[in-house]
C-alpha cells in the first residue's frame, strides 16, 4: 500500500492526488498544543481538502506512543503518509515551514 | 579539634555506590544520592560504558532499576558493545530492571514551525521511570539535542527544566557530555550540573595509552583531587586509587621462611614477616631471580598458593633455570599451587599491568606474591607512574597479607644500592645482591640493607649457587681480607 503510494506521488507530484496522513502529538492543553490544533485545521482545510487526515494523540494520556515516532518536542506533527516520514516540530504558526515540511508547496 | 566540631555539625551526604571498582572509593561512597552528575571526557574515554555500568551495578546489586536515555547509539548497538565487556542488557531489560530509550533526533528530518518544549522527552523518561520504578538514570549523551534542534534558548531552558525534574524526582543521574573546546562540555551543561562534576582523560604518552579520571567538584564532600588511573578491560571499567584508604593494614607477627636457611638465619632465624613486601636488587647475574624462586618455592612446600608474576622470561625458562640450580617448580605448577603470569611489560600500560595484577591476585587468592623483575615495566613508564603503581600493589597485597618479593636490577657498580625510583622506601625488607671478586673468581655477594621490625646482620654474605641448591655463607669478609693480601 505504502509503495504504491510512494510511486504514484513520484509520478504525479504536482497533481496533488496523494493523501496526507498526519500524527499531532500534544501534551495536555498547553496553548502551544491548542494552538498546533488550529493551525493544522487551517492549513490542512486550505491546502489539502478531501485528501488528508489528522490524528491527534495526547501524550499525557498516552505516554507508551512517544517512543515510536521518537518524540521529543512537543507538539510534534508526523507526516506519516506520502513518504517519508517526517517530522515537524512547533506550534505550526509559520505556515511557510509547515507547507515545506508537509511537502504541499507544489502538490496546489 | 576545630576541624572535629565543625564536622559534626554536618550531616552525612547520602550517596550512591555505583559499583565500579575504585570509583566509589575516591568519591567517599559513590556518586550523590538524588542527584545528577556530569561525567565528561572526549570520545572513546568510556563515558558510556561508566555510565552502563552504574545502571547494571545498581540493577544487579543494589537492587535501584535504571533508566537509560541514549541519544547516541543504538539499542543494539548499545547492548553489544556493553555484553563485550559481560553484561546481559536484555536479560536486565527483560528482568524489567533496566529500560533502555534510544531517543534519536535528525536534523534534516525536522522541521521547525514555531514555539516547542521538550515535554516529549519529559514524559519518556517518565514513563520509562514509571513502568520499573527507577532510582537511576542515564542520560547519554543529552548533548546530542543541540545537533537536532536548531532553537538553543529553548534547549537550555529544557536541559535546566529537565535536571531540576531529575532533582525532583529523587533519580541519582549521570548525564554525560562530550569535552568542548575549552569547557567541560560542548554546550556548557557544567553551568547546570553543579552537585558532582567527573572528568575522564584518554592520553596516549609514547604509545601508551593512559586513562585518568579526576573528580572535578563534589559539592558537600571530601574528595580526592587527584587524578586516578582507570582502565577497561573484559570486566569493565576500574579506577585506581593512588593508595587505599590509609596505611591501616594489619601487621603480622608471623613469619615466612625466604626459602634460604642462611638468609632465614639472617632474619632473626625466622625469615620475612608474613605480609611483608621484600625488594631483592642487583646487577645482572647476582642470583635476584633465584632468590625469588626460593622463596616462591618455600611458599608452595608450605601448601600456600603462590603467584609468579614473570615479565622478562617464560615460566618454562625460569622452571628450567631454576632447575639447574636444583629448585623444582614443575611438582608445584602441577599441584597448582604455584601459578605464572607472564606477560610482556610493553603488553599494557603501567594502570594495565597493576589492574591486571589486582585481578589475578584476587581471583587466585595467593600467599605469596614474587614480581620478577619490577625494573622490566619500570624502564617502559615514567618514574613517577611506577611509584605511585608499586605503592598501589605494594598496599594492595599487604592489606589481604600476602608476602610479596620484588626483583629490581640495578646497573653500574657504584649503584647498587640505589633503585631507579626510590621504591626501597615502600618496602619492609630490602636485600641487596653484589658483585665481588676472589682470586680472580666472580662471587655473589648478599646484604640485608634494611628489615623492618627485625635485627639483621649487616655485614655481607656470599651467596653460593650451585646444582645442589641455594646457600649463604659467612666467610665473605675472611676472604676480602685475603684478596687485599694478595
Amino acid at each position: 500500500m505504502k509503495k504504491g503510494l510512494a510511486k504514484k506521488r513520484r509520478t504525479t507530484k504536482s497533481t496533488g492526488s496523494s493523501f496526507w496522513e498526519l500524527r499531532l502529538y500534544i501534551a495536555g492543553q498547553t496553548p502551544n498544543s491548542v494552538a498546533a490544533i488550529a493551525n493544522l485545521k487551517k492549513i490542512c482545510e486550505d491546502q489539502l481538502r478531501g485528501k488528508y487526515r489528522i490524528e491527534v494523540i495526547d501524550l499525557l494520556k498516552k505516554p507508551q506512543l512517544a517512543k515510536g515516532d521518537q518524540i521529543v518536542a512537543i507538539p510534534t506533527l508526523v507526516r506519516k503518509l506520502p513518504p517519508p516520514v517526517k517530522s515537524i516540530v512547533g506550534n505550526l504558526s509559520k505556515t511557510e515551514r509547515v507547507l515545506v515540511g508537509l511537502d504541499i508547496q507544489r502538490a496546489r | 579539634m576545630l576541624h572535629a566540631k565543625q564536622k559534626t555539625f554536618r550531616a552525612p551526604l547520602p550517596k550512591t555506590p555505583t559499583g565500579i571498582d575504585g570509583l566509589d572509593e575516591v568519591t567517599g561512597g559513590g556518586l550523590p544520592k538524588g542527584r545528577t552528575t556530569l561525567l565528561c571526557g572526549s570520545a572513546g574515554c568510556g563515558k558510556t560504558l561508566l555510565a552502563m555500568e552504574f545502571l547494571v551495578h545498581g540493577a544487579l546489586q543494589y537492587g535501584e532499576p535504571g533508566v537509560c536515555m541514549e541519544f547516541e547509539e543504538a539499542t543494539e548497538k548499545l547492548t553489544a558493545n556493553v555484553r563485550s565487556l559481560g553484561f546481559d542488557l536484555r536479560e536486565l531489560v527483560k528482568r524489567k530492571k533496566l529500560l533502555v530509550d534510544y531517543v534519536r533526533i535528525e536534523r534534516n528530518e525536522i522541521e521547525e514551525t514555531g514555539e516547542y518544549n521538550l515535554d516529549g522527552l519529559f514524559i519518556r523518561l517518565s514513563h520509562a521511570v514509571n513502568a520499573i520504578k527507577a532510582k537511576r538514570v542515564v542520560l547519554d549523551s543529552v548533548e546530542s539535542l543541540f545537533a537536532g534542534l536548531s532553537d538553543p534558548a529553548v534547549l537550555r531552558a529544557e536541559l535546566r527544566r529537565l535536571f531540576r525534574w531529575l532533582d525532583d524526582h529523587n533519580l541519582t543521574a549521570i548525564v554525560t557530555g562530550e569535552r568542548g573546546d575549552g569547557t567541560l562540555t560542548r554546550h556548557g551543561l557544567e553551568e547546570y550540573i553543579a552537585d558532582c562534576v567527573i572528568i575522564l582523560d584518554h592520553r596516549v604518552n609514547e604509545q601508551i595509552s593512559t586513562r585518568r579520571l579526576r573528580i572535578v567538584k563534589y559539592r558537600g564532600t571530601a574528595h580526592g583531587t587527584d587524578e586516578y588511573p582507570y582502565t577497561i578491560d573484559g570486566d569493565g571499567i576500574s579506577v585506581l586509587p593512588i593508595t587505599s584508604l590509609a596505611l591501616a593494614h594489619k601487621a603480622s607477627a608471623a613469619r615466612v621462611s625466604t626459602g634460604v636457611t642462611g638468609l632465614d638465619e639472617m632474619l632473626g632465624g625466622k625469615g620475612f614477616f608474613r605480609g611483608s613486601s621484600v625488594l631483592v636488587s642487583g646487577t645482572a647475574g647476582t642470583g635476584k631471580s633465584t632468590l625469588a624462586a626460593k622463596f616462591a618455592d618455600a611458599a608452595c612446600a608450605r601448601g600456600e598458593n603462590c603467584l609468579y608474576f614473570a615479565f622478562e622470561e617464560s615460566p618454562n625458562q625460569i622452571v628450567r633455570n631454576m632447575r639447574s640450580v636444583g629448585i623444582d617448580l614443575e611438582p608445584w605448577i602441577q599441584r597448582r599451587l604455584l601459578h605464572f603470569h607472564a606477560v610482556r611489560p610493553s603488553s599494557t600500560g603501567l594502570e594495565g599491568h597493576l589492574a591486571g595484577m589486582q585481578k589475578l591476585v584476587k581471583l587466585l587468592r595467593p600467599k605469596a606474591v614474587v614480581v620478577d623483575p619490577i625494573t622490566s615495566i619500570i624502564s617502559f613508564s615514567g618514574i613517577y607512574g611506577v611509584k605511585s603503581m608499586l605503592t598501589r600493589l605494594v598496599d594492595f597485597l599487604k592489606v589481604q597479607q600476602i608476602t610479596s618479593t620484588f626483583t629490581n636490577l640495578t646497573f653500574g657498580t657504584n649503584r647498587e644500592e640505589r633503585t631507579e625510583v626510590g621504591v626501597s622506601s615502600l618496602m619492609d625488607t630490602w636485600i641487596v645482591m653484589e658483585d665481588g671478586e676472589r682470586n680472580g673468581q666472580r662471587i655473589r655477594g648478599l646484604r640485608i640493607v634494611k628489615s623492618r621490625g627485625m635485627p639483621h646482620p649487616r655485614e655481607l654474605r656470599e651467596l653460593v649457587v650451585s646444582n645442589k641448591g641455594v646457600e649463604l655463607l659467612k666467610i665473605i669478609t675472611a676472604n676480602r681480607r685475603a684478596r687485599t693480601e694478595t
